[in-house]
This record gives structure tokens, sequence and C-alpha cells, in this order.
């Protein structure tokens, strides 16, 4: 490049950190104190500033580009519950393995610390009688859970997966700012961060020496596993559903590990045992990672409040039958006041002081301590002392003691009023590290999640993690809670790691897992799912004939304008006058019934339905009736059929795949009896039989069978009885019976269920009947008795 | 003195319920002062499950589960109960309010008696600025005892309120109670722990029995009465636990018959229970509290 050599001053290195000024009394992860970069980086650094700028910012695009496809995506709380895009800071944070090891030996220190104090609150309660942590605080925090006192885990330990959020002090010593002890999230963010973050620097980072996260989670798996007791029983994952924030993660990760993904409304307890309701009846369940708040999860003894949890799952653990991941009751060590006691209680339980000090805190609760957050208010953060969020926490309410004095109450009555409600924590600073800011390197304060399993040969510490970069340059930890992004954490070794997958290598035995099983829940999801797209499609087929007709004769009080515009299904919506809002309405349903089953859906379906919702909304509000609406229904149509085939050429055949084709089955063979027996009845005006070919996507097939115009005859042939021909009733019908009968259950002991006898019957009827037979009557008898099979797969398999 | 009491429980669905599952909390304690003698709980339908433990605060439950539809259950209590009246104090040893607080740091204990329990909020019950205000115009905090803030402040109650049936329903929180000056037992109970708490008092919610006389020259009414409540204060070391009933402004005696100990009335309601049904429910409840002749 002849630029280059016209300015040959600056290296590349130079020209990439020209802007990158660390914040004076701030450590930095990228550089040193004499603005050398650090030799862990110099690797990475090196390769960026070799990559011309618009390679980077492709393959940064590229990084956001896998993201999106892959659906990651985190709800936001609050006014506006939008997904939103996951923020990825691209820039990796670095950290070499020596360094790590110290982090690492400092965390599981406080994780075994951890399982002490829980086993110890929930035990013999040695730590209140002997004075070492006040029994007030313990009976004030509403995460204490006075059921779950006396009760010993049936695998004799109360942690299993915990995270620490961490930070680094001006000194460079790592700090824990506050401790994640109950339902974690952010591990299969984790996750996704690593594969979009590898793939935008997918050159260097094969042979960047850094260590790989999948042994971690595959040691964590065996765990869970194990935890069982037996080779039968099943690992559930228990969200609060898909309007939680971290709901994606739910998915992601049980896809991952292959645990069951499940809600409250799938589970019961029977004599003690947890089940989950399966569309095969109940199967046990003896492990269960929790991902709700302990107080939801058993409205009988917990928050009576709940909805999310199970009744009985409380007495499920206390009888011994069930692991909880972590146990309840475990979140009273988030708690912010136990910050305070951590260095004594590390005496007190280990015989040794903390290897990694947490951030100085102090609880308001004591005198002494009272008086010293009043007299050094102006270096303190105060905040709640039961509150167990975490201080970057946009709804923490924590703030720094200088704005507090400002405040009408100050420091001293704030204190004076309800300091037992509140603790005093040393306003830290974070080290800062580098995010891409328009092609150039800038520093920003960060904070380290590293996540913990505990696995058989002890706890395990995930090499990596994830970093939460500030969105300023604003260095102090509480500026955090003004949001920012997230960056993979690179542990690096000076030697190659090895390169680990989940997947068991060829040597091992070769196994399949069981065919997973389907609760109840997600068949009756994947059922309407089928339903809904199917009633749109068939609506947006209706629309589109009607208003090819509109466009050709100009006039929509044509006869037969008049009466297809009032066929029962629009709903007395006139397409004269717009797109009914039925088309809106099932359109958004199916795409509710998808977003419930997201751990058994392919990332492409789920993208094509949301596309589908989105073009609907786009383009079919405000349009002309007639030629306008025919291209953008069209092309909506097209789309909903792309859909379609992505899910029945792709989608393996599971039961779910079974109960989502049931669902379309019985749609359309529903929805096509309606439409003969209202656009087929003598008493329908001239054109409505080639309006109902039209509709049933036939008119060619109609042509070559029968070379005439059509007739009543000619067209209940060919949509009701043919068996051959896709839209036609009895094809559909005949798919429904073969569903049907390799449901479980549908035949035992030689005897046929319900349900199989209904549709056999059914298939049977029409199977029989002529175009003549199958009149109008017959038609809605029909669709009525479809109604009935719906209702009967329902009690059967669907709840 | 010798008790009979009965006590039913009904529920009705409006659509059959599929399912379901009950924790109860209604049969009498045995404890010191008070003897069950026998205590016999029925349940219709047979539940299929069926198990008796104790809960964190000592209180007997039995947690009921059905499996099959229903649409009705009715939990039907018969118990013969021996109560004695706690002694009446000779003499006032509870600690001064003053030195409470201390008093009270140098427990160290979670047990189920601690006074730790109850003295923070509770999910039904808060100690708010204008049960701490009343509190405080009814005591003397410099001079009075704990016992006798205690029940100044529970007398205090009985005379501010008014006692008035279906004025107020089971999920009535106690500021609007208060505020509107009426309740029943559960209203009078948790107003009283809430002023108790706001002061610095631990106080926590008794459930059980109250027997009570009918008007006079009339007979006693089959299944008239209602379960009652009152309140327990923390009043120091020495004397430990004292009873008040603010509905009736009166000290404990040999009519009130315990049945349970809790922070609260969500503690130690005698049915917690989740169902799946999709229709409404209605429910009854009648009790009986006959005294023996003492032989």
């Amino acid at each position: 490049m002849p630029s280059a050599k016209a300015q040959p001053a600056a290296s590349p290195v130079a020209r990439l950190l020209a802007g990158y000024r660390p914040l004076p009394g701030v450590a930095d992860e990228l550089v040193d104190a004499a603005g050398q970069v650090r030799p862990v980086w110099r690797g990475f650094v090196d390769y960026l500033a070799k990559m011309p700028a618009v390679e980077v910012k492709r393959r940064l695009e590229q990084g956001d580009q896998y993201l999106r496809d892959a659906g990651v995506f985190f709800r936001q709380y609050g006014e506006d519950e939008t997904e939103r895009a996951w923020p990825l800071s691209h820039i990796p944070v670095l950290i070499h393995e020596t360094e790590w090891k110290t982090i690492a030996d400092g965390l599981i220190q406080r994780a075994e610390l951890m399982e002490l104090i829980t086993s110890d609150l929930y035990g013999e309660q040695r730590l209140v009688r002997e004075g070492h942590l006040p029994a007030s605080l313990v009976a004030m925090s509403p995460e204490w859970l006075r059921p779950m006192v006396g009760v010993r885990p049936r695998s004799g330990q109360y942690l299993n997966f915990i995270a620490f959020e961490i930070g680094r002090g001006p000194d460079g010593q790592w700090w824990v700012l506050g401790d994640r002890v109950q339902a974690p999230s952010g591990a299969g963010f984790a996750l996704e961060n690593r594969v979009a973050t590898a793939r935008v620097f997918a050159d260097h980072y094969a042979a960047a020496n850094v260590h790989r996260l999948a042994g971690f989670f595959r040691a964590f798996r065996d765990t869970m596993n194990d935890l069982r007791g037996d080779g039968e029983s099943r690992v559930g994952i228990l969200t609060p559903g898909r309007l939680n924030d971290t709901y994606f993660e739910h998915a992601y990760i049980a896809r991952y590990l292959g645990f069951m993904l499940l809600e409250g409304e799938d589970l019961t307890v029977e004599d003690g045992q947890l089940m989950v309701r399966t569309i095969a009846g109940l199967a046990p369940v003896s492990v269960l990672w929790r991902r709700i708040d302990a107080s939801y999860s058993d409205p009988l003894e917990l928050n009576e409040h709940s909805k999310l949890g199970v009744p009985g799952l409380v007495d499920s653990i206390r009888r011994g039958k069930l692991a909880m991941v972590n146990a309840l009751g475990s979140g009273v060590l988030e708690m912010r006041a136990l910050l305070a006691f951590m260095p004594r209680l590390a005496q007190a339980l280990l015989g040794e002081p903390l290897k990694m000090p947490n951030i100085a805190t102090w609880w308001c609760g004591q005198e002494g301590e009272r008086e010293h957050v009043r007299a050094n208010a102006d270096r303190m953060m105060i905040g709640e002392a039961l509150s167990t969020r975490m201080l970057f926490d946009s709804e923490d309410s924590t703030l720094l003691g200088s704005t507090l004095e400002e405040q009408d109450v100050g420091v001293a009555g704030l204190l004076e009023e309800r300091g037992a409600m509140l603790v005093g924590q040393e306003a830290v600073t974070l080290s800062t590290a580098p995010v891409m800011s328009d092609g150039l390197l800038a520093p920003r304060p960060m904070s380290l999640r590293v996540f913990l399993a505990r696995t058989s040969r002890g706890w395990r510490v995930m090499p990596g993690g994830y970093a939460r970069v500030g969105r300023t340059q604003d260095a102090t930890a509480i500026a955090m809670q003004r949001g920012g992004s997230v960056a993979d954490v690179w542990v690096v070794s000076d030697k190659p790691v090895r390169s680990e997958t989940l997947l068991p290598s060829p040597s091992t035995p070769y196994r399949r897992t069981r065919q997973s099983e389907l609760p109840s829940r997600a068949a009756d999801n994947l059922y309407w799912m089928g339903r809904y797209v199917e009633r749109a499609e068939g609506l947006i087929r209706l629309l589109r004939a009607w208003h090819v007709r509109l466009g050709e004769s100009g006039r929509a009080d044509s006869p037969l304008l008049e009466y297809a515009g009032k066929y029962p299904g629009f709903f007395g919506a006139n397409p004269a006058r717009g797109v009914p809002k039925d088309l809106y309405t099932t359109i958004a349903a199916a795409t509710a019934s998808a977003s419930q089953v997201r751990d058994r859906f392919s990332v492409d379906g789920w993208t094509a339905l949301n596309e589908l919702a989105e073009s609907a909304r786009l383009e079919l509000s405000n349009i002309a009736p007639g030629c306008t609406s025919v291209r953008a229904l069209g092309l909506l149509l097209r789309q909903i059929t792309g859909f379609s085939g992505l899910v029945h050429e792709n989608m393996y055949r599971f039961a779910g795949w079974r109960f989502l084709s049931v669902g379309r089955s019985l749609e359309r063979a529903a929805a096509m009896a309606s439409v003969l027996a209202w656009f087929a009845d003598d008493a329908a005006p001239e054109g409505a039989l080639d309006m109902v070919v039209e509709i049933g996507d036939s008119v060619l097939t109609h042509r070559r069978l029968f070379a005439v115009a059509t007739s009543r005859s000619t067209v209940v042939d060919l949509l009701g009885c043919d068996a051959d021909n896709p839209r036609a009733i009895q094809y559909q019908l005949a798919e429904l019976q073969e569903h049907i009968a390799v449901l479980p259950g549908a035949r035992e002991q030689g005897q046929m269920s319900e349900v199989s006898r209904a549709i056999m019957k059914l298939h049977a009827d029409v199977l029989v009947a002529t175009p003549e037979s199958l009149n109008a009557k017959a038609l809605l008898d029909l669709r009525t008795e479809l109604t009935r099979v719906s209702d009967l797969l329902t009690t059967a398999y669907l709840r | 003195m010798l008790y009979d009491i009965g006590l039913r429980i009904s529920y009705a669905y409006q659509t059959p319920a599929a399912g379901g599952r009950h924790v109860l909390c209604m049969t009498p304690a045995d404890m010191e002062g008070q003897r069950a003698i026998t205590s016999l709980l029925d349940v219709t339908p047979e539940p299929d499950e069926r198990i008796a433990r104790t809960d964190f605060f000592g209180n007997t439950v039995v947690e009921v589960a059905f499996r099959a539809p229903h649409e009705k259950i009715e939990f039907r209590l018969r118990a013969r109960v021996d109560r004695q009246a706690p002694e009446a104090p000779s003499k006032d040893l509870s600690t001064p309010l003053e030195s409470l607080a201390e008093a009270i740091a140098q427990i160290r204990s979670l047990g189920p008696d601690s006074p730790h329990h109850f003295l923070a909020d509770s999910a039904r019950v808060r100690a708010t600025p204008d049960f701490e205000a009343f509190a405080l115009e009814h005591i003397n905090a410099k001079r009075m005892t704990t016992r006798e803030a205690a029940e100044s402040v529970g007398l205090a109650i009985n005379r501010a309120m008014m006692f008035e049936p279906g004025s107020t329903q089971v999920n009535t929180p106690p500021e609007e109670a208060f505020a509107r000056r009426r309740g029943v037992c559960q209203d009078f109970t948790h107003i009283m722990i809430g002023c108790l708490r706001a002061i610095g008092i631990p106080a926590a919610y008794v459930s059980g029995f109250l027997r009570t006389n009918p008007p006079e020259g009339q007979a006693r009414l089959e299944g008239a009465d209602a379960m009652h409540a009152w309140v327990r204060a923390w009043c120091g070391p020495r004397v430990g636990w004292v009873e008040y009933d603010p509905t009736n402004g009166v000290r404990i005696g040999d009519t009130h018959i315990v049945v349970a100990y809790g922070r609260d009335y969500g503690d130690v309601a005698p049915v917690r229970g989740v169902v799946r049904t999709s229709g409404s429910q209605k429910s009854g409840q009648a009790v009986d509290v006959v005294p023996l002749p003492t032989a």
C-alpha cells in the first residue's frame, strides 16, 4: 500500500493504541503503568493492529450477525418489555493463566466457605450461637427460608453452581464485588460470547492458546446426571418462562447440556416425587437446576402468590427425593450485609483469612460500624443491607455517601432512622479494559463474572466467563448501574491448550440418548402453533382470492364478493374494510406458542416466524384493497409456506413434530370443510366454485383432472374426497390418523384409544362419502367432529 | 377446663378441581398448660396422600393431596382439650421497654421461640408509621415495662376498633382495617402485631379457638363460632412470651385454646392450598367450642 510508505512514523500497534489513555489512579488490563502493552495481550494486539480497518469493521458486523442468527437476545424488564440484541463488546478481556490460577484459588476458597455458611444457617447454627453472625440479621432476611431449616440436601451439598462478580482495584488486586449463590444466570451467555468472539477473530483464536469452556460444562453435566442417583429419572432446568429476562439463556443451556426445560406448570408432585407431565404420562424428575428465586418455587410453603412454582416441591426436597441446584434458601448468602462478616466467618469456619477479599462493607445495625460509616460517608456507597441485587443492577438503590449528604435527611439522619437496614461499602474503582470505538481501542471499566461448578473432584472454575464493560469512562463500581456491554474472557496459556467439545469422542461407545420426552405443555404449544400457522395461511389465501376478484371487477358489491365477505371464517370482518384483525391475532398467537418452545424449535424456524409477523405488521396495515393487497398477501403467503417448508423439511420426527403436524392437518381439514360448506353451497353465487378451487391451490389440478368447468361435484371431489390432494379433507384425515396412531397409548393391549377411534371413524366416513353425500350439513358435522377430536387429544396428551 | 371442639371447613368448586394440595394447620397444640386428649382430622373425599409433620415454629400441620377431580372438599376436626389458665403473674418481671432492644440483641438463637423472628416486617404485617404513632400515643416509652406497654397498646386497639364481622376479607391489609377502625379478630391481631413491632416489641400471631357464651337466656347455636386469633409478645428474658387478646381486650385465660404460632396469619392459616381449577370457589367455616361439665 503506497500510503503506508508515505507515513512511516507509527507502527500499526501504536496507531491502534493512539487514543488509549488509562485513567489516573485506575489499573488497566491492556497496558502497564509505563504504557507498555502487557505480555498476555501482545499477540492479540499485534494481530488486531495488522488487520485493515474495513476488515475489522466487517468482522465485528459478522459477530453481531451471528448473534442475531443464533437468536441471542435478552428481555428488558420495565416499561418496554422488548427483546434486545445482546450487547457484545467484541474485544475479549485477556488474562494469563497464572493470574487466573490465583483468582480460581481465591474463589474456590470462597465457594467452600459459602457451602459451610449455608450448611450452618440451615443446620446447627453455630455461627449465630457463638456470636459470629447477628441472629437478627439472619432472621430479617427474606431469603432465609424457615421451611428449609433442618432439611439436609440429599446430595449432602447445598451449592453446586455459583458465580462471583469480581473486579480489580487500583493496586492490581482482585476483589469480590458480589456473590451469586442462588440461581446465577449468564453461563449460557458466556458460551455464546465465546462462540461469537471466536468467530470474529477465528484465525487468531485457533492458535492463541485460549482455554476452552466445554470441559467445564461437561464436568458439570456429568455431576448433574450423577446427582440423580439412578440412570432413569430426569434432570430439568426450572425456568420462570418466556417472559423472564434471561429465558433465552435457559433454553440455550438446556439444549446445550441435554436437560429438560421445565416450567412450574409442567410439574407435579406425587408422594414426594417430582414428576413431569409428558404426553406419555408422568415421568420422574430427580434433579432440578432452578433459574427461579427460591420463594417462587413452591406456592404452598413459600410465596403463596407464586404462579411459577410447584406445590409440594419443598416437601419433595424434605423427603430426599429431589436434588435442587442450588438449595432453596441459599439466597441468604447473597444478602449484601453478609459481606461485612465474611472475613470473620472465614476465620471461624476455615481457620484462615480470605484469599481474595470482598469489597469492604459495614453493616449499620451495629453501633461501632454505624459510626464508622457516618464518619467516612464521603468514601462510601450506602445501600440496602438485605438487598441481594448486584451493585451494577440498574434497579439497585445504592447511592454514594456524598450524593446522600445532599438530600434532606442526610447520611446521619438516615443511619439513625434505619441503620439496621443499611450497609456502607467502600466506593471502589474498577480496572479498565479495551473496547473498540471508531476503529480504535479505548479503555472502559469492567468487572468479571466467574462461574464455579461442583464436580466429582471438587469445585471447578470455568476458565473464562464474561466481562461486564461500562458504558462511560467513569471507573467507579457504582457507575456500572448505567449499563454497558459484555465481553468474552480469554484465559491465555503459554502453551497450546487441549481443544475440547461437549461431544463424546468417537472412541467411546456410541449410545443414543433417550428420545427427548415431550412435556404436555410443550406439545400443547406445538399443536397450537401448527394450528395457528395453518389458520393464518388459510386466511391469507381467502383474502387474496377476494382481492384478486376485487382487482378484476373493481367493485366490492358484486354478488360474489358480498357473499364471500360474509364467509363465517372472517368472523364478521368485512375484507373491503381492510385486513381482518383476526389475521394479526392469529399470527401473534402462533409466535406466542412458538416462543414457549424455543428449546425444541430451530433458530431458523423461529427467525422465519418472527419475520412473518413483522411483515404482516408492516405490509398489511393501510394498504389499498385490490391489486396492492394481492401483492402484499402473495408475499406473505410465500413467507408462510417458506416457514412451513423449513419446519416440515428439517424438523426431526420427534413427538413434537407430530403434534405440530396434527395441529396443521386438523386445522386444514376443518377449514376446508367450512370453505366447502360455504362456497360450494347451492345458494352460492356464480364464481364461488372457482374461488374455492383457488383457495384450495388446485386450479391446475382441477383443469388436468376434469377438463371441464367447475361443478359442485368436481370441486367437492377434488377438495373433499381426494386422497392424493394435500389440500383435500380426506388427505388430511389420513395424515391425522397416521400421526395419532403412533402417539403414546394409541393402542394398548389391542385396545384403541378414544382419540384413535374417533379419527379412524371420521376418516372412514369420508372415505366412503361421495361428492353428493358430502353436502353442507355433512361438512359442518365433520367440522364439529374435528373439534371433538381436538378435545380428546387435549385431554389425553396436552394437560 | 375440658372442651370438645368441632371445626368444619369446606370448599366447593364451580368447575371440578383437577387436583389439589393443601397444608392444614387446625389441630389444637399439645403443650404446657394445654393437653390435647384426642384430636381427629377427617378429610372428605379421602385424599390420595396424607402426611403429618411439625413446621418451623413447632406447629403440627397435615399435608393432603388429591389427584382425582373433585367438586368439594371438607375438613372436619374433632378434638378434646384440657386447658389450664396461665398463672397470673404476681409481679411484672418483664424487661423495661427502654432496654428491650439490648435484651433482644443478647439472644443468640434462631430457634422457633427466638424473638428475632417476630420483630421484622412479615408478609402480611408491616410496622407502618401509623401503627408506630398510635402505639407511642398509648405508652410511656421511658417508664413502662414491656408487658405494660404491650397490654396498653392491646387495650387501646380494643377501644379504638369496632368488631364487625364481614367488614374485612381474609386478605384485607391490616393498615386498611386500621384506617377504617373496624375488622375481625385477624385484623385486631395484625394491627396489634404491627404496633408492637413498630416500638421494638417482638410480636407473634396465635391462632386458636375461643369459648364464647351465648346471649343470656338463649341456647348455644351449633357451629356459630369461628376460629379466633390473638397476640403473643416477647417481654424480655425473664418472662418470655406473654399472650393478649386485643379483640376482647383481655389477657389469655382458660377460654383460649391454642392451635398455632406464627409471624402472621399466613404462617398459621387453617388451610393453605393450591388447586387446579378454572372456576371460582365457595368456602364455609363452622366452629363449636363446648365446655364439658367438670366431674
